[in-house]
């Protein structure tokens, strides 16, 4: 049963959750805006959860955590560890800029029928395909894409880590995303496969939802430039996520693709 | 002749300026709690488009400080990002400390701060509307941000006041042309 639960806990990892309604999957940094120049550190809980920003449901797997620094180098978290409802990490800031921290999940899901006639599933990458057997009947593969965000700043912000590669759902923050504050407008891009994502709609939760009586969501679409808008209602965190499917695959023996995009930002007051 | 004539305006409006100043007269109010720490305060002169101008003051930490508790040492500039707007503004693309603007936090009470118009950062300050924004954040305490608009160079004595309600008391600002 554990071990069933966990895998379920996997699966909903990799594909990211597709409304406000589901388990939120949440990357919650410590603090987003640094001053402290010498001796930086913050600390990152990633868990699986119903309610923003709470642990009451299952801790994220760290396998796939990717630290990108303000010079686009990697960066590497310090101290992990997964309790029962939380993963947990350190950062160590050693150099001023703006850092992106993010779980990056690329997969395939299989469903088949064996030659005995039974219905089987597999999950795994494209370098596991060998593992389905030759003569699997009825095979379907879909493959998902999805990262789970955060970011933060020590002293002066810069972009470097934040430019898209130009693979799946990517933010392209046109406002900083760590120059956020309440009353105010941010914009930013997504983009899909590099371009921009149109009509892509948007999901945003204020944390703090064990303490009122709504998901009180706010919703946005993107413009043909694949932009949107946001207007701050008050300072705290939150919760954005975007998700497409039916998109066509990059890997040949897949079918289709769904992609994912879920970001923690920190809203300051005025 | 048209570039001579430039300059000499130019050296009318140097000498205008010369004469101006500028007098800030700040209270930090007493707040009664068991733990208090004297407050971080940033004085700034704010642009219309909200960009900074000048920075006035920063009242901080400058030296590693013990924690009585722990007995860990930390820098003090660990909480200049808790001047959110200052540090949004101006704090965060700075080397510090900031000659001549720097200093040491300081108690409750009544201070002034004078500036000559013939000096940094006055002396480039060009003629226009201006904001004085004087943000205070307190270690286990509140924060809060007052703003004085203000036209420069004032052509006559001024004298413009401004409130604060909880982390900020009187604030008195004068203006001599």
């Amino acid at each position: 049963m554990k071990h069933l639960m966990r895998l379920a806990a996997l699966a909903c990892a990799a594909t990211v959750p597709l409304s406000a309604a589901a388990h939120k999957m949440f990357l919650l940094p410590s603090t987003t805006v640094l001053s402290q120049g010498s001796d930086a550190w913050i600390t990152v809980d990633a868990a699986v959860s119903n309610d923003l920003f709470y642990f009451n449901h299952f801790p994220l797997a760290l396998d796939h955590l990717a630290i990108t620094g303000p010079d686009g180098k990697p960066v590497a978290a310090e101290n992990k560890h997964t309790g029962k409802w939380r993963s947990s990490f350190d950062v160590h800031l050693t150099r001023p800029g703006t850092y992106r921290i993010a779980i990056v999940n690329d997969g395939l899901f299989a469903s088949y029928v064996d030659a005995k006639g039974e219905k089987k599933r597999w999950r795994g990458t494209a370098d596991k395909l060998g593992e389905i057997p030759a003569d699997a009947k009825e095979l379907r593969i879909s493959q998902s894409q999805g990262t789970l965000n955060t970011y933060v700043t020590l002293g002066k912000p810069n972009d470097t880590a934040l430019k898209p590669s130009g693979h799946g759902l990517e933010l392209a923050p046109v406002t900083a995303p760590n120059d956020l504050y309440a009353g105010e407008p941010a914009r930013f891009r997504f983009l899909l496969d590099g371009k921009p994502a149109r009509d892509l709609k948007v999901s945003v939760v204020a944390g703090g939802t064990r303490y009122r009586n709504a998901q009180d969501e706010i919703v946005a679409t993107t413009d043909a430039n694949g932009e949107f808008s946001i207007t701050w209602p008050a300072a705290g965190m939150y919760w954005l996520s975007a998700s497409l499917d039916k998109q066509p695959a990059t890997i040949a023996k897949a079918s289709e693709r769904r992609l994912g995009y879920v970001a923690t930002f920190e809203v300051l007051p005025q | 002749m048209r570039r001579l004539t430039g300059f000499l305006i130019a050296l009318g409006a140097g000498t205008s300026l010369q004469a101006a100043s500028v007098q800030l007269t700040l209270e930090l109010p007493r707040i009664e709690v068991s733990e208090y720490h004297r407050p971080y305060v940033a004085v700034w002169i704010e642009r219309e488009d909200r960009s900074v101008a000048a920075n006035l003051a920063l009242w901080y930490q400058g030296k590693e400080g013990k924690d009585a508790q722990s007995g860990k040492t930390e820098p003090g500039s660990k909480w200049l990002s808790d001047l959110r707007q200052w540090w949004r503004r101006s704090g965060r693309d700075q080397v510090l400390p900031l000659d001549g603007v720097s200093g040491a936090t300081r108690p409750a009470g009544q201070h002034q701060l004078v500036f000559a118009g013939d000096k940094p950062p006055l002396a480039t300050l060009a003629p226009g509307s201006y904001k004085l924004m004087i943000e205070v954040a307190r270690e286990v305490g509140g924060r809060e941000v007052v703003s004085v608009p203000f036209s420069w160079p004032p052509s006559a004595p001024e004298h413009l006041d401004a409130q604060g309600s909880h982390e900020i008391g009187a604030v008195r600002l004068d203006l001599d042309p």
